[in-house]
């Protein structure tokens, strides 16, 4: 197991080396000179040449990318073309919002969508299974700021239960952090909802046809025990996948929600980098949430030998 | 003795199409509906010029912000605009950017997918640049792209193709790793097939039915792009009407008028969802268990 855990690892490095490559030709190859775009409009010739030779743009590429890289390994992302403080501070002064608001999604979705997911293929074909699917195919097809306007409109504006926008960090007041963060979270849950309600169903309807399901029946138990118990937990391979590969969806659905919230989180960093054409924090932005995904669905890979001890990678 | 069965007489070849046509789209209330919808918005795309009330586009400082009313079915934004005309021009955007940008994708990921699962030498490279690039948030790469190289039509579609495509690369190679194991393939590469012919006649056809699939689920995450990337104000000119864009400028006068954003949203998810609930018809018609292979939203 160690030596498979170990192979995922490394396979994982070609692919942020080919990200990392990516995000820096990203920049390198779109029409016009990274100086110019960098020194903006008004910058004399004598500046330009200041800024290539400051960045090193007069460099062979390849040297160019390794210098790159070598500043990424010691955490160096760079300065803000707008403010010019380091990114990797910006970058971790905007972490709590995002987290906050990706945990209690995360946890939130988790928690609605599996007893639901669980419910509709026990009960297949009824009512509350096509109002399941129903639900999954509205949360995936209505877009998510579309859900967060709705949502301001219903409970901010008709029923003033929350406020509308803004961020209290659960530390300073966790009352405050609760109202404010509870429509980015109902908003953003809708759409991982829709995600993980569906293949819980149909993970579920596979396993439920299953010969030791059958079994588990037959000898007596409970159903609540069988459909817990045995079908779950064998269903829970595909269940915690898509979580993992849902992971993409949150990102997206984060720089959205934050942006129609006003929450001051990474998302929001982001939105504002790309109308500033601030490019260092946008490249930051996107190598660390490729680097994120790329993670979580490595540690999801290894879940699964703990979870399902059928699976054997020799 | 007993009398033959009476047959039926043969419908022509169209009228057999036709009606197994509808049959598919017109089978129970929820894809007529959606059928319905979506010929609505395609309509509304083709014919906004003869639909709209007012010109989309032309500023008209002394209507802002009006509530709606017989002359403005719903309203007016910010500059004194019809929303209902900007609605109705916003499909033409829309729809474009879903059909162009499943196009484009489809067929890029096709040759690639084709040319990765065929010649084994060249896939352990391709593979790892569509790792690279699934690795990569689709928005994020999008909205890199479209600041880097400017708004247009050309970059936002090419900024929703290029997350697109290594999904259908890595489709169109497991289709095509299965069937070069059938006996047909490995008999016309015995024979001596030319590799074009193996590559077209051969292991192309099994790869349409998924790529249809696909291709209408592109075309409606396409169209959830484009709304996004507009939305966060790195989309397509503000001053074209689409339904990102104007959500995005009534975003500040959504207390004034919540109608600005709340009626390009409810088209813009009611067109989403036709087209997903249509390609879920198109799958289960073509093969159902394409649904177990992961051809999923």
């Amino acid at each position: 197991m160690l030596s498979y855990i170990v192979r995922r690892v490394l396979a994982a490095i070609p692919v942020m080396i080919f990200v990392a490559l990516f995000v820096f030709l990203l920049l390198r190859l779109s029409p016009g000179d990274p100086a110019a775009i960098i020194a903006g409009d008004t910058a004399t010739p004598e500046q330009l040449e200041q800024i290539r030779e400051r960045l090193g743009l007069n460099d062979p590429i390849y040297i160019q990318f390794a210098d790159w890289g070598w500043r990424l390994l010691q955490g160096d992302f760079g300065e803000s073309i707008l403010s010019g403080t380091p990114v990797a501070g910006m970058i971790a002064d905007r972490m709590e919002p995002t987290i906050s608001l990706a945990l209690t999604t995360i946890i939130l979705s988790i928690v609605i969508a599996v007893p639901l997911g669980v419910l509709a293929a026990w009960k297949h074909g009824t009512i509350i299974d096509r109002v399941v699917m129903a639900i999954s195919v509205l949360g995936f097809s209505v877009p998510v700021f579309v859900i967060a306007y709705v949502m301001i409109q219903v409970f901010a504006i008709n029923l003033k239960w929350l406020p509308v926008q803004g961020f209290t960090s659960i530390f300073d007041d966790p009352g405050r952090f609760a109202e404010r963060i509870a429509m980015p979270t109902l908003t953003l849950t809708m759409l991982y909802i829709a995600l993980i309600a569906r293949i819980t169903r149909t993970s579920m309807l596979e396993t439920l046809g299953e010969d030791f399901v059958r079994t588990a029946r037959a000898k007596g138990l409970a159903e609540r025990r069988v459909l817990m118990k045995h079908a779950l937990r064998n269903s829970a391979v595909p269940i915690v996948t898509v979580i993992g590969i849902g992971f993409a969806l949150i990102i997206s659905g984060v720089v959205v929600t934050e942006s129609v919230f006003n929450l001051p989180g990474l998302g929001r960093l982001t939105v504002d980098a790309v109308l500033a054409r601030d490019y260092p924090v946008i490249q930051a932005v996107i190598l660390l949430a490729s680097m994120l995904y790329v993670g979580i669905n490595l540690l999801i890979d290894i879940a699964y030998v703990i979870l399902d001890p059928r699976i054997r990678y020799a | 003795m007993t009398t033959a069965p009476e047959l039926s007489p043969a419908p022509a070849r169209g009228a057999a199409m036709w009606q197994r046509t509808r049959q598919m789209f017109f089978a129970g209330p929820v894809t007529t509906t959606a059928t319905v919808v979506l010929i609505a918005i395609i309509v509304m795309a083709i014919a906004a010029p003869l639909l709209a009330p007012h010109d989309p586009i032309r500023l008209n400082p002394a209507m802002r912000l009006k509530p709606p009313s017989d002359e403005y079915l719903l309203g007016t934004d910010a500059f004194g605009r019809d929303l209902l005309s900007r609605i109705i021009y916003g499909a033409r955007i829309s729809l474009a950017v879903g059909v162009g940008a499943a196009i484009l994708s489809v067929a890029l990921g096709l040759v690639i997918g084709l040319v990765s699962g065929f010649f084994r030498g060249l896939d352990a490279v391709l593979m790892r640049i569509v790792d690279g690039l699934m690795a990569i948030p689709s928005i994020l790469l999008a909205i890199a792209i479209v600041s880097l190289s400017g708004a247009s039509l050309q970059t936002v579609l090419i900024a929703i193709v290029i997350p697109e495509v290594p999904r259908v690369v890595r489709l169109v190679r497991s289709v095509v790793l299965s069937a070069r194991e059938e006996p047909y393939v490995e008999a016309a590469i015995s024979v001596g097939t030319p590799t074009w012919k193996i590559l077209t006649r051969h292991l192309l056809p099994n790869t349409i039915p998924p790529l249809i699939v696909q291709g209408t689920y592109i075309c409606a995450a396409a169209i959830l792009t484009e709304a996004i990337l507009s939305f966060l104000g790195a989309g397509i000119n503000p001053e074209t009407p689409t339904w990102g864009n104007i959500m995005a400028e009534g975003r500040v006068y959504f207390i004034i008028n919540p109608g600005i954003i709340l009626w390009p949203g409810l088209v813009l998810s009611l067109a989403i969802l036709s087209v997903n609930l249509v390609g879920d018809t198109v799958r289960d018609a073509l093969d159902p268990r394409l649904a177990k292979r992961g051809i999923d939203r």
